[in-house]
């Protein structure tokens, strides 16, 4: 923003190479891949979650702990969680117009996405580990 | 000499302007449920660190999740997933450059909506009478 009022910048300098996201389609292209990833992981993680509502603890706990299902569910949260960031990413950037605000934001973002990824991760390999 | 100020522009007309459509309300609907799967992923962890850290907390869990109001929120954690992985799909058919003719496009949308919903109520009759 600061830069637009710039009057040493021209506007052709100031597109070429950054543009107004700041970056190439690095975002999109692994907003796409972890959206595929999404989708097919979706399927197994509602496929252990129908198994897992019928069971008590001890169930949970072999079921979870397998390594298929723990395998499966590490891939569900931590695609979840990289594909959950770059949405929130986009969703902050379009409605938060104030800069400093603006980057606050975009670091709580990702703080909340690598606390509910390792959260997620370390009480899978727990339960897998102890099982 | 170079112009070094950004023009006056007119501003393109938003979502007040418009009739409401169907493209327009699932577009609409995958930010929403985007959002919603975004705090929705706290419960799929809360689960889990319930489960990890032991028996009783794993009851506790259990009550939450299994209680009117849990399950109430569980459903509409259900139907934004599927929801919003319709929405997704549908995105890759548009990434190919298919599907972007005006009858495709109004019935891509209601599939989008009407599958979300088919898949939310056929995993709910799994939990409920499987």
């Amino acid at each position: 923003m600061a830069k637009s009022t710039n009057p040493f910048v021209t506007p052709t300098a100031r597109v070429r190479g950054l543009g107004a996201a700041k970056s190439g389609t690095g975002h999109f292209w692994l907003s796409r891949v972890t959206a595929l990833s999404n989708a097919i992981l979706t399927v197994a993680f509602v496929i252990i979650v129908l198994k897992l509502i019928k069971t008590d603890y001890a169930g949970a706990i072999k079921l979870i702990g397998h390594p298929v299902a723990a395998i499966l569910m590490l891939l569900f949260t931590l695609s979840a969680a990289v594909h959950m960031r770059l949405g929130m990413q986009v969703i902050i950037e379009d409605y938060i117009h104030s800069e400093g605000k603006k980057v606050v934001l975009l670091a709580l973002n990702t703080f909340f996405a690598i606390a509910v990824g390792v959260a997620a991760a370390y009480s899978i390999l727990k339960i897998g580990f102890a099982a | 000499m170079a112009r070094t100020s950004p023009a006056e522009r007119p501003l393109s007309p938003h979502l007040q302007i418009y009739k409401p459509t169907i493209t327009m309300m699932m577009s609409i609907l995958h930010r929403i449920t985007g959002a919603a799967l975004f705090f929705g992923t706290l419960l799929v962890v809360g689960f889990l660190l319930a489960l990890a850290s032991g028996k009783a907390s794993f009851a506790t869990a259990q009550a939450i999740y299994g209680s009117a109001l849990g399950k109430l929120v569980l459903f509409g954690y259900t139907y934004a997933l599927f929801q919003h992985m319709l929405g997704g799909i549908r995105h890759f058919i548009w990434d190919t450059a298919a599907g972007l003719e005006r009858e495709t496009r109004f019935k891509l949308a209601w599939a989008t909506l009407i599958g979300a919903l088919a898949l939310t109520v056929l995993v709910w009759i799994c939990v409920l009478v499987g």
